[in-house]
Formats: structure tokens, sequence, C-alpha cells
């Protein structure tokens, strides 16, 4: 009897271990800010982030590398080809052989497809194909597999997710799961989604990607940044994505 | 690098003189000869202008601020121009924006950086030389300039 | 240099207008550092100015204290159909433009 009981304290740990626990309500990022930056998200001409997508949306037609072809040559319209894409990732590619974020695949279609020289992390080009590629699933609801070959990607989120780091000996739960709302140094906690990144910071005076704000937090709690396309920082992308599943997205953000 | 910022400070960006690191962290300005070289010594009268600025700006890296004045904007009577101070930024002259009749409105929009919290002082330039000023207070919790950013 | 303008779709001849304007750039003040240490050194739009048909309608002098890719409201006097144009250049001598078609129906 009592093993049976085990059995099935363990499957019911194993069953809700599949799914990350979610902060309730769920709320986006945009609620915890202020008001005047509510109102530049909202504003689709006034948003800064706006001059990023506006730009991609040019690269999207340049010919590019020695196969001078231009992102549109293979996908045509980016409203119509990519709406949806970036609500799923990061995702595991087949011809990457793992999980990747939104920014390496671009990467990949670069390097491969265009033969041309990858982008830098964090350059104009890159944030703006980002951007706009993200822009076109604004209203579509954050879905990632965190199952089959994306599993251990996940898993390793998950861990670094709820693992205490940093001088300050934190872990991203502390904040997220357990101080979401209240007020830290004159800002408002948030819950720590993705769903409106890549997203213009006021403190950058540009726009960034998610990686690099992730990065930021390490900074926060005074720990050691992991590099931009380190694995663990892709890993905490796909556990937060899983973690924001049904929030829409809305690209690009504004952050203070 | 030193010699380029001497250079700059006598640029038209910023037509008063560049304060040094200390002194801008030392806080709020006097402005008033900055406010008499603008009129010319003319003394500027309140009212005919609306300042809207928010009373808690969340970053000193972005404050929206919106001008608003009374003038007809006929060839008669206009505002010429608005200029804006901030009297605890490294350089207190933020900007000048110059109109006519044929802007319909003297009226302004824009983002502003602000160092800290601060009165923001408006001067609307009539077109027959005379002045008018408002000012509006605002309180910023990070400020852009001087506060470090990652 | 990037920059985005926006007007109405169409106004009546006569009307009080209003023109946006959002140009790429980072405005930088002088005081922030790179990832050495060192200054970054200042760059800003210093000027910029907006016509209609031709007429000058709006000019603006910039400076540091103005946010980084700085965004911009004012009016004009819609007189006839034509090009609303925005032109700006930055302390280094680069510059930008945009324009937009304005449709003015006549009262």
């Amino acid at each position: 009897m009592r093993i049976f009981a085990i059995c099935i304290a363990t499957l019911a740990a194993l069953a809700l271990a599949a799914e990350p626990q979610r902060p309730q309500p769920m709320r986006g990022g945009i609620e915890f800010q202020g008001p005047d930056i509510q109102a530049l998200q909202a504003d689709a001409f006034a948003n800064p982030g706006s001059l990023w997508v506006a730009r991609g949306a040019a690269l999207w037609e340049e010919r590019r590398g020695t196969a001078a072809m231009p992102c549109a040559g293979c996908h045509g319209k980016a409203a119509a080809s990519m709406k949806g894409v970036a609500a799923r990732y990061p995702k595991h590619d087949a011809e990457a052989g793992r999980v990747i974020d939104l920014e390496e695949r671009i990467n990949l279609c670069v390097t491969r497809n265009q033969k041309a020289p990858a982008l830098a992390w964090e350059s104009e080009p890159l944030l703006a194909l980002t951007a706009h590629v993200a822009a076109q699933s604004n209203g579509a609801r954050v879905e990632v597999a965190i199952d089959g070959p994306a599993a251990p990607m996940y898993e390793r989120g998950r861990t670094l997710y709820f693992e205490r780091q940093g001088q300050l000996n934190v872990a991203c739960t502390h904040c997220h799961d357990g101080s979401w709302g209240r007020t830290l140094l004159n800002e408002r906690m948030s819950q720590g989604h993705p769903a409106d990144w890549p997203a213009y910071r006021l403190e950058w005076q540009s726009l960034g990607s998610l990686q690099r704000r992730l990065r930021a937090c390490y900074y926060g709690v005074r720990a050691e940044m992991p590099p931009f396309g380190s694995p663990d920082l892709v890993a905490l992308e796909l556990y937060l994505g899983a973690r924001a599943k049904g929030l829409a997205m809305s690209v690009p953000g504004v952050r203070r | 690098m030193r010699r380029r910022a001497f250079l700059l400070g006598g640029a038209a960006v910023a037509s008063a003189p560049l304060l040094t690191h200390a002194q801008a962290l030392a806080g709020v300005q006097d402005i008033r000869p900055l406010i008499q070289s603008i009129t010319r010594g003319a003394t500027a009268r309140s009212g005919g202008i609306e300042v809207e600025l928010p009373q808690l700006a969340e970053n000193g890296n972005s404050v929206p601020l919106r001008i608003r004045t009374a003038s007809p904007m006929t060839a008669a009577e206009h505002v010429k121009a608005i200029h804006v101070l901030a009297e605890r930024n490294p350089r207190p002259r933020v900007a000048t924006f110059h109109f006519s009749p044929a802007s319909g409105r003297a009226e302004v929009a824009t983002r502003v950086r602000l160092a800290g919290s601060q009165t923001v002082t408006v001067l609307a330039e009539l077109s027959d030389n005379s002045f008018r000023i408002a000012e509006a207070k605002v309180l910023v919790t990070t400020g852009a300039c001087l506060d470090d950013s990652l | 240099m990037l920059g985005r303008l926006q007007v109405p779709p169409s106004v009546r001849k006569g009307e009080v207008f209003e023109i946006r304007v959002l140009v790429q750039h980072p405005m930088e003040t002088g005081f922030r550092r790179d990832m050495n240490g060192a200054a970054i050194p200042v760059n800003v739009v210093d000027r910029l100015a907006c016509r209609v048909g031709g007429r000058e309608v709006f000019r603006a002098e910039l400076g540091t204290g103005i946010a980084a890719n700085p965004y911009l409201v004012f009016t004009a006097v819609a007189e006839a159909s034509g090009a609303v144009e925005i032109e700006w250049s930055d302390d280094r001598g680069e510059r930008g433009q945009a324009s937009a078609m304005l449709e003015v129906i006549p009262t």
C-alpha cells in the first residue's frame, strides 16, 4: 500500500514537474511599467523599437552574401511566412541539431542559405531582423515545445531558473515568482516573461535582445554573466517561454 | 579626448558652458543668467504657456514633454521660438524650437533627458520680442547622463 | 540615417494638422562609458527642419538633453496637397531625410 502511495506521489510529482509553475494570475511585463512607458509601447509610431522593425523590414529585402539572396527570396512577405513563428522559439532545430533561439535561427539562414558571415550578437542588423520577424507574431500566444529533443534543454533551463547564484545568492524564482508586483529600488518587479522581447530599454537607449536582458539579470544579482550565445541563456529562454505559455506577444516591448 | 570635449563645449549645441562632472553632480544650478541671455535682458512674464510633464518620471533617459501656447499665430502676433531649459542637466539648454504662422500652433511634444529631479523651464519668444515663461517640476527616480547603466 | 514621418491620411484646407517624426540616433551625451571605461564622445542630431509644400513650418535645435532616438510632434497649416519633408543633420555632418505625401481636401 505504501509502495503504491509512493508510486502515485512520484508520478504526480513527475507530471507536475513537466509543466513549469506559473504565477497566478499571469501578467505581461508591460503591466509593471509606468503609464508613460505603457503609452509608448502601445503607440506603433512613437515606440522607439519601431525603428528597428522598420530597418529589419528593409534588410528583409536586401540581397546578402555570396548567394546574393534576400530573406524575401525564400520567405516572401514576412507578414505571411513569419506569422506566429517567433512565438514558438526557442525550439529544437533539425539542421542545427540543438535547441536554438530566434537570433540563432536567423544566423543559420544568413550563414547557410545566404552564404554570408554570421551577424554579430546585438549588432544592428541582427536586432533589426529579429525585431522584424518577432513583430510578425504580435498577438500570437507564446507556445514552445519542451518534449522530445527539447526536453534536456528545458530541464537545464528549469534548473537554472531555480538555482541560487551571484553575490546576492538568489534564484530567478525568488524575485519573479516570490516577489512580482512588489517594489525594489523604486521599480515594480515583473513576472519575468519573454513575450515582449526584443524590447527597447530606456536604460540602454536602444533595442536589445532577450539574452542581453537575461545577462543584465545575472549582473543584477552580481553573478558572472554568461556570454552571448551561451547554451545556458538559450535554456533559460526556453524555460521562460514554457512558463509564459498563453501570453500574447507584443514586440517591440518598451521597458525602463 | 579632452580636447574634443573642449571644442564641443563651444558648439552651437551648448551655448552655456559645459559643467565639470563634479559641478553637475552637485545638482541644481542658477539658470537666471541663462534666461537673461536668451531674453536679452527682458523680463519674461508668466502665462500663455502650458507645460506637460509627468509628476514622476520612471527613467530620466526618456521623459515625455508637451508644450502648448495660447498664441493666435498670425503674422502680427505669433510665437517665434520656444526654449527649453533644465536646471539640473549638465547642459541646461535642452532645445530651441522655431515657429511661424505656417506652423498653425506653437506646440511641440518630444522626449527629453533629465539628469535628476528638477524644475524644467520653458520660455516662449514672441514676434514682438517679448517673452513668456512657465515651469514644471518633475521627480526623476533614475537620472540620465550621470547614473550608470549596464 | 533612418527616420520615420507620420502625417494624417488627409486634411481639409486651412486645417492645422499634426506631424510626427522619429529619428534613429543615439544622441550620445558624452557621459557614457564604453566597455573599456573610455567616454563615448558626444554625438547628437543638432538640427531638424520641416517643410510643407516647400515652406518651412518648423525648425529645431537639439542637444544632449533630447532623449535617444529623438521623437518630435508639431503642427502645420494645410494649404495644398503636396510633400511634407523633414531634413535633419547631426554634429558629425551625417544627414537624413524623410517625406510623406499629404492630401489636402479643398473646403
